[in-house]
């Protein structure tokens, strides 16, 4: 099995699964309680939080624990546009190609009487910071932009966006979930007020995350309850999650030069053998790209067949097209950049990790291609393409 | 539970009939590239009996598995019962098809009433 969809969740780590275990069977207390076993149960999670802050250069007491990267966008989105609200400013600026978590949010906030301005994110995938600044106005609250998209990979100007914000004075979050624990990550030389993380994302257990929020920046409750999280985050703390979370930070932020630098070779041997394929193109930028992102459009076939006869062969991958999703349209994303359905059905996205090697790769060029070929074989659209009855895209 | 039935699966993996007629006397083609799905279909009718049909589908995996069980279900088959084929039909003989995918075997059976009215048009021949 060649498991190439990391971008979708990842394999827990030995180190994530051994302290997760070691927390549930030893330190089960509850951290709220005072005796012994609570307060060991609280150590563990002051540890993590401390773990966390340490990789991302944040202070232990801007780390709250959430239960995944969703929740994080959530809580980071409301609580800005909270502050904003109060102040009479009811402008948001974010992106056509963010994550569901951050545009239906968005989405509800214009029911609430928000304005929201998305930004071209142009075909290579790419925001200009230029033009985040003249898009900020005077009642802007919030810029929310992703950190690196999680269908095309492109990794956007973070830095200097956030320092467009910090000097018109508005608040700068970024959907981190697909960039934590893949890119060195500093939320202070990026000048981030909130960033959204997700566990499941580096190794570490689904249904735990957190939101990193900037000192003084005020959060609002999206769950009612205890005083857990500062007040901020009712719920008896995920205490095994979040100990395995760290610990897969950890390692993760330890061997990031190693495994990125790796992981990069294999990404650029992978585009380079399936470019091979006839009227097929890379989505998204070739540089300013995580290390574990391939995405491609093929003409003339869709990408559901093509992810099911994948499967057949031993390998796991995902697709943007609308048959994969259960809707009519294909990738949001897709179509941000400006791919047209037909070739937007025809999408294929491999997300690698460090686990693979480059005969892996190979092989997944080589089945690749044999599948793409076998479709094409019965697709009218290709007999179309190929009889010059219509025109190729790609 | 899987996505889909084994029978899906089946005819996904090797469907049956793929190609084409090249003297067809009876060619439909349904939906458009922007859905993704497109199905054309193919067929030698004679003596008013579909002695042949071949397919080319553009589409995900039940797509693929309504063509080709559609095929298998109208070939050597009178006109008249060929008329009668509803996509209810092409989705139980796949053992059902996931909510969001009965628009698959919709696709099924409009392909093959779009051959049968081309079949109609060429020939001047009404189907009863």
């Amino acid at each position: 099995m060649i498991y190439a969809d990391n971008a979708a969740t990842t394999r827990m780590s030995e180190a994530a699964i051994n302290t997760m275990v070691s927390v549930m069977k030893e330190t089960y207390g509850n951290p709220s309680s005072l005796y012994s076993i609570g307060q060991r149960a609280k150590e563990v999670l002051e540890q993590s939080r401390e773990d966390i802050a340490g990789v991302i250069n944040a202070d232990v007491r801007e780390i709250y624990f959430t239960s995944g990267g969703s929740e994080a966008d959530n809580q980071a989105i409301r609580s800005a546009a909270e502050i904003g609200r109060k102040k009479g400013k009811l402008h948001i600026i974010s992106s056509a190609f963010e994550h569901h978590a951050v545009l239906h949010t968005l989405e509800k906030l214009k029911k609430e009487g928000f304005e929201v301005t998305l930004l071209d994110v142009h075909s290579d995938g790419l925001i200009r910071p230029e033009e985040v600044r003249n898009a900020i106005r005077e009642d802007t609250c919030l810029v929310t932009i992703m950190y690196a998209n999680n269908e095309i990979g492109t990794i956007q100007p973070i830095r200097e966006i956030g320092a467009i914000c910090r000097e018109k004075n508005v608040l700068f979050h970024t959907d981190a979930v697909q960039a934590v624990a893949h890119l060195p990550i500093d939320v202070k030389a990026d000048n981030i007020d909130l960033l959204s993380a997700s566990a499941h994302k580096f190794h570490g257990p689904k249904g735990v995350g957190f939101l990193y929020a900037r000192k003084g920046i005020l959060l609002s409750n999206i769950i009612e309850g205890g005083a857990q999280e500062r007040g901020k985050r009712a719920g008896t703390e995920n205490v095994p999650g979040i100990a395995a979370m760290a610990a897969a930070l950890k390692e993760a932020a330890e061997k990031l030069p190693e495994n990125a630098a790796y992981i990069t070779r294999l990404r650029d041997r992978l585009i380079d053998g399936i470019s091979k394929i006839p009227h097929c193109a890379l989505n998204g930028d070739p540089v300013h790209r995580l290390p574990g992102n391939v995405s491609f459009c093929f003409e003339g076939i869709e990408g559901e067949s093509l992810l099911l006869l994948l499967d057949d062969r031993g390998i796991q991958a995902s697709s943007g097209s609308a048959c994969t999703s259960g809707s009519l349209d294909p990738s949001h994303v897709l179509l941000a950049i400006g791919r047209v359905h037909d070739v937007a059905h025809g999408s294929l996205r491999l997300t690698i990790d460090e686990s693979l090697t480059e005969s892996d790769i190979d092989e997944i060029v080589k089945n690749v291609a044999e599948v793409v070929n076998y479709l094409r074989g019965f697709s009218p659209i290709w007999r179309d393409l190929v009889s010059g009855k219509k025109q190729f895209i790609l | 539970m899987a996505l889909y039935s084994e029978k899906v699966m089946d005819h996904f993996r090797n469907p049956r009939n793929v190609g084409v007629i090249e003297d067809a006397n009876a060619i439909g083609e349904v939906g458009n590239a922007k859905c993704g799905d497109i199905m054309k279909m193919y067929l030698k009718i004679e003596d008013d009996i579909v002695q042949d049909v071949k397919f080319e589908t553009f589409g995900c995996g039940s797509a693929i598995a309504s063509s080709s069980m559609a095929t298998e279900l109208i070939k050597g088959q009178p006109v008249s019962e060929v008329k009668k084929l509803t996509n209810k039909a092409v989705a139980e003989a796949l053992d059902g098809l996931p909510d969001y995918k009965m628009h698959c075997s919709v696709l099924a059976e409009e392909a093959i009433k779009s051959a049968l009215e081309d079949y109609q048009n060429r020939t001047g021949k009404k189907i009863d």
